[in-house]
């Protein structure tokens, strides 16, 4: 039985009734020059055996590796049952269903998704989320902009992931709308207080403050939320959920908490699969509401005054306001959403402020671990959450390639985004790293760092055929 | 059908305008564009101060089922808006040509005035719309 509900049957049957020679007279209108054509890169269709061993040599191409890379993506332990409720059948769908309503469970769902990540965050609304950290920091970067109304420009702190500020810019750039850089304080690696000094803040729409930065390290927020607001702009705080169940929520930040509240939800219970999908959470305090883009269920009672849910506030998206709509995205990440909320209801606010402590107690330990080495050094000197980077006196790619070999991906080199901070990687331990995975990642990297500085490449050969 | 005031002029897009005797100019929706929009649940004002331009969208009426944009009949200076539509929207659905008013402006082009439609001009354009 096809799964595509137009088969040829039926398309013809249904050109026939209303009187089309075939499915490209539909389209005549549309000058021929102006047609794309054949999807010439698209392969032929596959069979399911095929598609399935296709895909599973693909998944065996990441490998099994010790893990300890962040950057933007968190291995986190995954308890069984959240996929296991996810992937039943009431809940498996990416989409919310185009008759909401009528699914009153998945809509109860992601109410009860929105009330956790506004207890996170400590902020008054969130949507129903977007599709990832990136794409929902630009779209805060527009609504800041909407809700500021006088200007066009954004400060975006060199400490916002690189990845993350491209997005950005490619989804702004052609709307009139200024990214300006803010550098980092090379001691410290957060925000430098004498870059944000010449800043007039007039100009500015508002201020991006990532908590904790992509090197991992904490932001002075209440001083740079107070700055800001002080200086008339919003702050968009960039936040990493599992932080916040030990940091102070991003909705008591400085004296008036910050304006917009978005991150990437990954670490809370999505797993790493080759890069996605993951998803996108999106807060704000109540009064810019209707400038936050995105679906929103809301709470409230049919004509028998029993609880219901439903979509609210739908004049903001696209069907309704058509160009002028908050986005042209108004979908969510359905599926990710329901095994976030799973996650978050199965740990409880104890589980997750035991599984970022543990995070960050295991990134201690490795950094003091790695820094002991010899040829290793700490780059920054401030606080940080579950992330550090660090020095080497060696080739950082060199010394990955080396840890790979030994089957530990040893962390993600700096050196295209941040070339003035020499050879370091950025590590990170979660929860699932072990006392033992720790040493283990120790002991090869000092094998490998002593070996490179006692017997450099020219000299492998000669030593290799030295008696012991 | 609900009566069309006589003492101001319209737009095609369903705003009036009335002439006060100081010269500036208020502005709102018609009772038959409140009635197409269903119940007011949210109204966006145009900030005092801003400077306005003619055909230029200024406001925005949200209801139940429709956000609607609201146009600026005349160019000029907004001088003051009825900030009671933040808390209670439902007022331009109870009296859109009185306590329903949205904002006033002090026009900077007077002659615009005389471009507006007049009352029975706009009811004739209704009926023929509705027909």
């Amino acid at each position: 039985m096809p799964f595509i509900p137009h088969t040829e049957s039926e398309i013809k049957e249904m050109l026939a009734i209303i009187g089309a020679s075939s499915v490209d007279a539909l389209f005549d209108e549309i000058p021929a020059a102006l047609r794309a054509g054949d999807l010439t890169k698209v392969p032929p269709a596959l069979n399911e055996m095929e598609i399935s061993r296709l895909m599973h040599k693909r998944a065996e191409l990441d490998g099994r590796y010790l893990n300890f890379i962040g950057a933007g993506a968190y291995e986190h332990h995954i308890p069984a049952a959240i996929w296991e409720i996810t992937t039943r059948g009431e809940f498996y769908s990416a989409y919310t269903p185009y008759q909401a309503e009528a699914s009153q469970g998945t809509l109860q769902l992601i109410y009860e998704y929105q009330s956790m990540i506004t207890a996170l965050t400590g902020m008054d609304a969130a949507n129903a989320s977007l599709y990832d950290g990136a794409s929902a920091l630009a779209e805060a970067v527009l609504m800041a902009v909407r809700v500021h109304k006088k200007s066009q420009k954004i400060l975006m702190p060199r400490t916002v992931h690189p990845v993350y500020r491209q997005v950005v810019h490619a989804l702004v750039k052609n709307q009139d709308i200024e990214l300006v850089e803010v550098d980092y304080d090379r001691q410290g690696g957060h925000v430098a207080a004498d870059a944000l000094k010449n800043i007039s803040g007039k100009d500015f729409a508002a201020l991006v403050v990532p908590q904790p930065n992509f090197f991992g390290v904490l932001e002075d927020v209440d001083a740079l939320t107070s700055w800001a607001h002080e200086q008339g702009m919003l702050v968009i705080a960039l936040v990493n959920p599992m932080s916040l169940a030990l940091l102070t929520a991003p909705g008591q930040w400085g004296n008036n908490g910050a304006d917009i509240v978005i991150g990437e939800g990954q670490s809370m219970g999505v797993p790493l699969s080759s890069g996605g999908p993951y998803f996108g959470f999106m807060c704000c305090k109540q009064q810019h509401i209707r400038q936050m883009p995105g679906r929103i269920v809301g709470k409230t009672v049919d004509l028998d005054g029993k609880t219901g849910f439903t979509l609210t506030l739908q004049a903001r998206e696209q069907h309704i306001r058509r160009s002028k709509a908050t986005s042209n995205i108004c979908t969510n990440q359905g599926l990710m959403v329901t095994a976030a909320t799973i996650y978050m209801a199965l740990m409880g606010p104890q589980g997750l402020k035991q599984t970022a402590a543990a995070s960050h107690a295991n990134t201690r330990q490795l950094l003091k671990r790695l820094t002991d080495i010899n040829g290793i050094e700490s780059v920054f000197n401030r606080p940080y959450f579950h992330e550090a980077p660090i020095k080497l006196d060696s080739r950082a790619t060199d010394v990955l390639r080396a840890l790979e070999a030994q089957g530990i991906v040893g962390g993600y080199s700096l050196s295209e985004h941040y070339p003035e901070l020499g050879e370091s990687i950025l590590v990170c331990a979660t929860e699932t790293k072990t006392a033992k995975d720790i040493e283990q990642y120790a002991f090869h990297m000092e094998r490998i760092i002593s070996k490179r500085r006692l017997d450099p490449p020219c000299a492998v050969k000669v030593s290799n055929t030295t008696p012991v | 059908m609900s009566e069309i005031p006589h003492d101001l002029k319209y737009t095609k897009s369903h705003e009036w305008v009335r002439k006060n005797s100081d010269g500036s100019m208020t502005i709102g929706i018609s009772a038959h564009a409140q009635e197409l929009m269903g119940d007011m649940v949210y109204i966006e004002l145009p900030e005092a101060g801003a400077e306005l331009e003619a055909g230029n969208d200024c406001a925005v009426v949200e209801s139940v089922k429709a956000a609607s944009d609201v146009y600026a009949p005349v160019s000029g200076e907004v001088l003051e808006v009825n900030e009671a539509l933040n808390d209670n929207p439902e007022i331009v659905n109870k009296d859109p040509y009185g306590d329903g008013w949205m904002f006033r402006i002090q026009p900077s082009e007077e002659e615009q005035w005389e471009e507006l439609i007049d009352a029975d001009d706009y009811e004739a354009m209704i009926a023929s719309e509705e027909s």
